[in-house]
């Protein structure tokens, strides 16, 4: 099936927030903190303004506890006494003219008196810069498996390495941007935004308003990639406090560099390994510290640092392993989720690890990962053992077929041998990605679905998960029509408003299609009992014991409903961090081959392959494009996206010099799937939003490394850093 | 805000002798980046070039390829004589941005706002481009090579306009353009070269490594002077006498430096060592 | 434009110009960029803001029958020109976008479309560029820019549509 909204978005005919026709209504913008920490000691409003023409907001006029409700309540709506991070949000005012608005911003000046901020989260903080606890560390997390200590000391090999990942900006096509207004007593939220009810939560809590009184909507969105989680309910409240105080409908639209420098970003990273091996390559002890960059909130980071540890000792059979996982507090603007979630991190330190591990022992990288991939019945870091049947060694060799491994190995030593200026290289990563929310998370999210049928003998599928490109209302469609035996035409998807559809949780996890499918198949099922059809009655059948239904039964509706239960079997302990942490894994193998011009140390991809197994694809169009898409932001990360810091805050906050790969940048992703059903997910599916971001960087590291015979350890891998590691042969010695 | 709408040539000088403060405007690609938050930007006056029809296209004479103050980026890379007499202005013109820019952008813009990392400038000052200047006082020619005396300053008092950009026509039998950028497009140089060649006199060219777009005297006398270069380290005494790259958002002085060593070396590898 | 164009410094102004085909007459400020003419003045979203700055191609529309972005051109050099948006682009015409997963979030795709669409009227360029460098200028975060570029080898081998 084609992408349902397809034609809407290609015509221009799709409306994103800033796209919405509002009467009568105010533009709000932010006045922020110019400084990364300290004491707010003046707010003064400049004497060129006239501003009786202008609503104010500041923290006073948070109704309810001045916070942003997440996993803490540590985040202000508003500071007030206190800045904890540049660009955090003080005073909020709302004008009608919109140049005028940006004038009166530049016009408020915010004094802080300065205390030292911390911005390097890699040093150990001085007494005067620690703001939490006795040393900043405001998570610690820790996966134990055996005895990591004895197996070490007795390994015949051990090998160290210590890898480090900057922070990556989303560049959602579409900036952040919300509308406010009120709809008679209820105030009304619509905008970008990927958890409609992580909004409503946050509102009903800052503003101390019944959600009876509320309504979230979440708007087309252009983008989000874990971006559009959390910080829209930031935004909600920000244009939520200027409406209530205008009594007029309030937008906000954040232009580029605002959004680029305001905004989270992915966690920044380093991690740290002690491998020991024996001679021939298998893995006898995984020690792994992982460190992240906490920011100045906590927002998601304690999730953010679970997923990564959990991933961090990737997807090979080890009886002793420790991965010591530690989020430390810093004064840079807050971090939060970006698609993988912590994962890309530990997986690029742990992939480019095992091929210094193959260097090391001089074996082959593929054969290393061979001897060491889960096999079925063996068992992960935490203790989860793998049954999915899932073959991961015809993942690993499929990605070789189909990249021209050999080949191109055997090509590379001719071409590098002859070429005055050009190196060539071939890299290889196997990794995992969890679905869905770890351990007890989907269970303690308690999602619900609605499936609802309608008069006309069409149903109409209720969720809170949203579309922001990865196809959701296309697969949701595909996956109701395919239950009731309907056409995709008699399947309407709910807008998600949190007015019309129940709290099937957040668009985030790779979850929608895995999870939220199949609470949609399974609301499907309850939708015929719920209107008194047997349990296999299907297509033109149902249609008409609707209408039926519906006649018999003016002013109601039959409503099937699903809610999440936790699959048996599996088992997970917090305290420990040991079982299943997710419900089943995507497996990846991926390939780059890169070409280094030694004269500028510019790395460019020539090929690239993406091999997967997750499970049954229910569209593979927009599977593939998920993968491809993926896989280019992984390139970003890994060669071009480089955030510059300036007091903790992004100082390249501008596209022109934050640098995300255009179409002449990359080759044509190559995907192929490879599809063992996994019974738990909509039809045999498993999530793999994610997935596609954990492989790219290690291939292509491992790339360059293969290419010139370096081993860079931190990326993005700028001209400018394999510049000052790589001794090219033309080097200048001066 | 306010904006002049002259018809002429003639009107725009008449505008910018009575209102030297009023600033010309052609495609806007650098006016208009970031345009609602430049706002001290909004309080100036603008003169529009774009309904000016007499300040033509581009011509070729009998000496010359003649680019006019409004001519884009795109009419020379549709020029199908420019792309065999003057490849390095092609080559230049397609690694501006992308087509939106090169549909918009100016020579002449390019050359007046005067950016270290020009991309047009370079390659125009290769082929010893001549800059045509005037104003109700009269025209002014300066070489390209003469026209800027520092960052951002140049040879143009704020009544003259920039009406021409006179690009000799001649036989070169060495033309190299590398531009050296983060992406394939869509960037700005970190280091730039631009080399020709005419009866036996180099003209080389760098950029983003210095206050301005620049010659390479002491480059140029290396190769003129047959001087043997065993690889790009003996070329740094040269390139520290003509340039001063700095650390920058984009780049480090470091990069630059052994970048443009490495580069200069590979691309006249065929030259160094015979005058 | 007359004589008293020099003594007249213009902050608003009614300009006509050949939107989509059609004359269309709009006032407009001497601060607006086209972009905010199209999308406030003339209420046409489908162009859209990605960056303002001309990195993104999220706003190109075609100026004369070029690809240009928006939020670089002045709202007043529209005056007496050709300006065509996505909203007249046929949408019949469009199923080798649907077919190729050319869009996905959609932000990029009205700009996307008119780079891509001025391709398919205009294949001679083929022969010395390559789609993706003519897409340079267009940004996409989702697709990672396959959908878009089998689109239209799509599109310009069923040998492109009269325009």
């Amino acid at each position: 099936m084609q992408r349902r909204e397809g034609l809407a978005k290609l015509t221009g005919r799709e409306r994103y927030v800033d796209d919405l026709p509002l009467d009568d209504f105010l533009w709000g913008a932010t006045v922020r903190s110019p400084a990364p920490r300290g004491r707010i000691t003046a707010v003064r409003f400049g004497p060129a303004v006239d501003w009786g023409e202008f609503v104010v907001v500041d923290h006073r006029d948070v109704p309810g506890p001045n916070c942003v409700a997440l996993i803490e309540t540590d985040q202000p709506v508003l500071a007030a006494d206190r800045v904890r991070h540049v660009h955090e949000p003080v005073v909020l005012l709302a004008h009608r003219s919109r140049s005028a608005l940006r004038r009166a911003v530049a016009a408020v000046e915010i004094t802080v008196a300065a205390e030292t901020p911390v911005l390097d989260f890699r040093a150990a903080p001085r007494p005067e810069q620690v703001q939490y606890g006795a040393d900043n560390v405001f998570k610690h997390l820790r996966i134990e498996k055996g005895d990591v200590e004895r197996a070490l000391a007795a390994a015949p090999v051990v090998v160290e390495g210590t890898y480090e990942t900057g922070a990556q900006e989303h560049v959602y096509l579409e900036t952040q941007g919300m509308v406010a207004r009120l709809e008679g007593d209820v105030l009304v939220l619509e905008g970008s935004m990927q958890c409609p009810y992580y909004v409503l939560k946050a509102l009903t809590h800052a503003l101390d308003r019944d959600v009876t009184r509320l309504r979230v909507i979440q708007a087309p969105t252009g983008g989000g990639f874990g971006g559009k989680e959390e910080y829209p309910s930031h935004l909600a409240l920000h244009a939520a406090l200027l409406a209530l105080k205008a009594r007029r409908p309030v937008k906000i639209v954040y232009d580029r560099a605002e959004d680029m420098a305001a905004t989270t970003k992915r966690h920044p990273a380093r991690i740290r390994h002690r491998t020991g091996v024996t001679r021939d390559g298998r893995l006898l002890a995984q020690d792994i510290a992982v460190l992240m960059d906490g920011g100045a909130y906590v927002t998601l980071s304690p999730v953010v640092l679970s997923r990564g540890i959990i991933h961090a000792a990737g997807p090979y059979a080890c009886d002793h392993v420790r991965i010591d996982g530690r989020t430390v507090l810093t004064n840079a603007v807050p971090f939060g989720a970006f698609r993988g979630f912590g994962a890309p991190q530990t997986l690029f330190a742990l992939e480019r690890h095992m091929d210094v591990v193959a260097r090391t022992l001089g074996i082959d990288p593929v054969d290393l990962r061979r001897r060491n991939l889960l096999r079925d019945g063996q068992s992960t870091a935490t203790g989860q053992v793998i049954r999915d049947g899932a073959d991961r060694e015809a993942v690993l060799d499929h990605a070789l077929t189909l990249s021209a491994w050999s080949e191109k190995r055997d090509a590379h030593r001719i071409f590098n041998a002859g070429d005055p200026v050009r190196r060539r290289g071939i890299g290889l990563a196997t990794f995992f990605h969890g679905a869905g929310f770890t351990g007890g998370g989907e269970t303690a999210l308690r999602s619900r679905v609605h499936v609802a049928g309608l008069a006309d003998g069409r149903v109409e599928v209720r969720t809170a998960n949203i579309e922001m490109g990865q196809g959701t209302l296309t697969v949701f469609t595909q996956i109701a029509a395919a239950r009731l035996g309907l056409a995709p035409a008699d399947v309407v998807i709910a807008p998600a408003d949190t007015a019309r559809v129940p709290n099937s949780g957040p668009t985030v996890a790779s979850r929608t299609t895995m999870i939220v499918g199949g609470l949609i198949e399974r609301a499907c099922d309850d939708l015929r009992r719920a209107a008194g059809l047997a349990p296999d009655t299907m297509g033109a059948a149902l249609g008409a014991g609707l209408v039926r239904w519906h006649d018999r039964h003016p002013g109601s509706e039959p409503v099937g409903v699903a809610e999440y239960e936790r699959p048996p079997g599996v088992a997970w302990d917090d305290a420990t961090y040991r079982g299943d942490a997710y419900g089943t894994f995507a497996w990846g193998a991926y390939v780059a081959e890169v070409e280094v011009d030694l004269r500028t140390c510019a790395t460019r991809v020539l090929d690239f392959v993406a091999v997967q197994d997750a499970g049954c694809i229910i569209n593979e169009a927009l599977a593939r494009g998920q993968i491809q898409g993926g896989v280019v932001q992984g390139i970003g990360w890994a060669l071009l996206e480089e955030c510059r810091w300036a007091d903790g805050a992004m100082a390249n906050a501008q596209l022109t010099n934050y640098l995300i790969p255009t179409a002449a940048d990359v080759p044509p992703i190559r995907v192929a799937f490879r599809e063992t059903p996994y019974p738990l997910g909509a039809q045999g599916a498993k999530g793999m939003g994610e997935l596609p971001l954990d492989g790219p960087a290690p291939a292509i590291v491992n790339a360059i490394a293969d290419a010139l015979g370096v081993e860079p350890t931190e990326i993005p891998v700028t001209p400018e850093r394999l510049m000052a590691i790589a001794d090219l042969g033309l080097r200048i010695a001066d | 805000m306010s904006v002049l709408l002259p018809a002429s040539r003639a009107e725009v000088l008449a505008i910018l002798a009575g209102h030297p403060e009023a600033v010309p405007i052609a495609g806007g690609t650098d006016l208009l980046v970031h345009w609602p938050a430049q706002v001290e930007r909004h309080d100036r006056a603008y003169v529009d070039l774009s309904g000016v029809a007499d300040l033509g296209p581009l011509r070729w004479t009998d000496d010359a390829l003649v680019l006019g103050a409004r001519t884009t980026y795109w009419d020379v890379i549709q020029d199908r004589r420019a792309a065999i007499e003057f490849p390095l202005l092609v080559a230049a013109a397609r690694e501006v941005g992308a087509v939106q820019i090169q549909a918009r952008g100016t020579w002449a813009g390019n050359i007046v706002n005067a950016s270290p990392a020009a991309d047009g400038v370079p390659a125009l000052m290769a082929y010893g481009a001549v800059v045509v200047l005037q104003s109700l006082a009269g025209t002014d020619e300066v070489s390209l090579d003469r026209f800027y005396t520092g960052y951002k300053q140049m040879r143009r008092r704020p009544d003259q306009l920039v009406t021409a950009i006179r690009v000799p026509r001649a036989a070169r039998d060495v033309q190299a353009f590398e531009k050296v950028g983060t992406r394939r497009a869509q960037a700005i140089a970190k280091v730039g070269l631009a080399v020709t060649r005419e009866s036996g006199t180099w003209r080389v060219v760098a950029w983003s490594v210095a206050p301005t777009v620049r010659r390479c005297p002491a480059v140029e006398r290396l190769l003129a002077d047959g001087m043997p270069i065993g690889g790009p380290w003996d070329l740094l005494p040269a390139i520290d006498q003509d340039v001063t790259p700095i650390d920058d958002v984009r780049s480090t002085a470091e990069y630059r430096r052994h970048t443009l060593a490495r580069v200069l070396h590979h691309t006249l590898r065929d030259h160094w060592g015979r005058a | 434009m007359s004589e008293s164009a020099i003594h007249n410094p213009q902050s608003a102004m009614s300009i006509t110009m050949r939107l989509n085909g059609v004359e269309v007459s709009v006032s407009v400020s001497a601060a607006d960029r086209l972009l905010d003419t199209l999308r406030e003045g003339l209420g046409l979203t489908g162009t859209k803001e990605g960056c303002g700055e001309g990195e993104c191609g999220a706003c190109t529309v075609w100026l004369d029958g070029l690809p240009v972005c928006a939020c670089l051109v002045p709202a007043y050099q529209a005056r007496g020109r050709r300006v065509d948006t996505v909203e007249g682009i046929d949408a019949a015409t469009l199923s080798p976008y649907l077919e190729s997963g050319a869009t996905q979030c959609g932000a990029c795709t009205p700009g996307v479309v008119m780079t891509a669409e001025w391709i398919r009227a205009h294949q001679d360029l083929l022969a010395t560029h390559s789609i993706r460098e003519l897409m340079a200028g267009n940004l996409c975060r989702c697709t990672g820019y396959d959908g878009i570029v089998d689109a239209i080898e799509r599109a310009t081998a069923d040998g492109g549509r009269p325009r």
